[in-house]
């Protein structure tokens, strides 16, 4: 459903709506796949994000978005000075990811502490954006929502025990997909909510016995 | 949000209301917010562009690549051509302004895109200032503006590269012309043929900026497509008619895009991009971002 508001907006940083202000929302996803700004990232750029993405600013978008600036901060103009203030070491590569990718497409593997994510995601247009891969798990996450990301153990009533928790703290569910790689193997679960999850939330996931990791992302898209 | 415009204008006819009450009113059931917090954020982007006028027209402002910048303060100050000292001059300067400040990565508000976030701040903060209209009555105007819009994306695309400079300027255009004829006292059935008077000048308009970049042509496809919006209101508010239905000069609209060859579709590999200047300036500018 089309809203006005998707009409008129985004309030961004220039020039373009798909190389400046989407790639600041797929950076802004990839930091919160780590949690934080990350000490390294791998931008590998795919396609039109290639060619004529230093002319539009979309490396200077994506490094703002790791450093949890949004598509309308100014300060995305100086991204790349203020990310050697805040070690943060990046890195940009051209590629073809496939011949199949959108053509302004990054895949960024980012790393802060422990944690370690590579997520390939596009920028569709008008600012929209869609990430389609995360640790090699086929995902479709929009940013248009909180979202909570987990990858788990595949066992029996996972996703009735996750359900459980956010209906007790109140959070209501847009979207829920779960994908594998195969049975009994790790399932990477995806969770859209309308109402933003706390730290108690993703703490209370974390402490179950067979969830390997899971991370809150912000909403990046819409009003 | 509406399908067909003319869905919109029979729905404000027999309510006796305007197209940006309808919007609001629908745009409120769409997205379960009130009228009041749907306003306060097109109030935020009116103060946005408002910002972008005011910051382009002191002219220090450069694209990365040097192609375009500092136009706005040229013609501000210009009394030489036959519309000096007229509204449509001074809307004209605030278009450039606009998108000479997004070339050079300042703040906006993408209306629909970037590349045509010019025109719609242009026209209605332009003539806004020339009838002292007030703030309240441009809200309103941007939500019209934002109807329209929805209506040309649910129909045919915003999008350059799915259907060229007609799908950015051209929607700009349009929803310039629409939202302030009825800002400027005009009923909505003047606002619709406001609409399809703007988008029919546009159809086939390629896009086809040099090196690929939101710089040249579109700081001036800006300014002309907020020339042909002027056009389009002066007309519709005369109560002059187009005989093809607006919804219908919107579906062809998005024919004439998906016929259009991938070249015309900010590919940079034809119009303007692919001319023997083109080619040498992409190739030059380029060269210089790379160096910094």
């Amino acid at each position: 459903m089309v809203s006005l508001l998707d009409i008129i907006g985004p309030v961004m940083v220039g020039p373009s709506s798909s190389h400046t202000a989407g790639a600041c929302r797929l950076g802004l996803l990839a930091r919160g796949l780590v949690g934080g700004t990350p000490q390294t990232a791998l931008l590998e750029l795919h396609g039109s994000f290639a060619r004529t993405g230093e002319g539009h600013g979309t490396d200077k978008a994506l490094v703002a978005g790791l450093l949890g600036f949004r598509p309308d901060d100014e300060r995305i103009r100086t991204a790349l000075e203020i990310a050697e203030g805040e070690g943060l070491e990046y890195k940009f590569e051209k590629t073809t990811i496939s011949d199949e990718s959108h053509p302004n497409t990054v895949r960024a593997t980012v790393v802060c502490g422990p944690r370690r994510a590579v997520m390939v995601g596009s920028s569709l247009g008008a600012g929209r954006v869609l990430v389609t891969e995360i640790d090699g798990f086929p995902v479709d996450i929009t940013g248009s929502f909180y979202s909570i990301v987990i990858l788990a153990a595949d066992v029996k009533g996972s996703i009735a025990r996750v359900t459980r928790i956010l209906s007790d703290h109140d959070i209501n569910i847009a979207t829920l997909k779960l994908t594998r790689k195969q049975r009994g193997g790790d399932a990477f679960i995806v969770i859209e909510c309308d109402d933003s999850p706390g730290e108690e939330v993703r703490d209370a996931i974390r402490s179950l016995a067979w969830v390997r990791w899971a991370m809150r992302l912000d909403k990046v898209s819409g009003g | 949000m509406y399908k067909a415009l003319a869905d919109a204008i029979s729905d404000a006819e027999a309510r006796g209301k305007t197209l940006s009450m309808v919007a609001l009113d629908l745009e409120s059931q769409d997205q379960g917010r009130a009228v009041a917090d749907i306003r306060a954020s097109l109030a935020r982007a009116l103060h946005v562009m408002r910002g972008a006028v005011d910051a382009g027209m002191t002219g220090d402002m450069r694209s990365n690549s040097g192609l375009v910048g500092g136009d706005a303060a040229k013609l501000v100050n210009s009394t030489a051509g036959p519309l000096a000292e007229t509204p449509f001059h001074d809307i004209l300067v605030r278009a450039l302004a606009v998108q000479e400040v997004n070339s050079a990565m300042g703040v906006i508000v993408a209306a629909p895109t970037a590349g045509g976030a010019g025109v719609l701040p242009a026209v209605l903060t332009g003539l806004a200032s020339a009838r002292g209209i007030s703030d309240e009555r441009v809200i309103d105007a941007l939500a019209t503006a934002g109807l329209i819009g929805a209506v040309i994306a649910e129909r045919a695309s915003l999008s350059g590269a799915e259907g060229g400079c007609q799908a950015e300027t051209g929607a700009a255009a349009a929803m310039a012309a629409g939202s302030a004829t009825e800002m400027l006292g005009g009923s909505p059935k003047q606002a619709g043929h406001a609409t399809a008077l703007a988008m029919q000048s546009t159809l086939g308009l390629v896009c086809d900026p040099i090196g690929g970049l939101v710089e040249l042509p579109c700081v001036f496809r800006n300014a002309t497509g907020a020339a042909i919006a002027l056009a389009a209101i002066e007309m519709a508010l005369a109560d002059i008619e187009f005989a093809i239905p607006v919804d219908e000069v919107i579906d062809v609209m998005g024919q004439i895009g998906r016929e259009m060859d991938v070249r015309y579709r900010e590919t940079a590999g034809g119009g303007l991009a692919a001319t023997p200047t083109g080619r040498r300036l992409a190739k030059e500018r380029l060269y210089q971002i790379k160096r910094g």
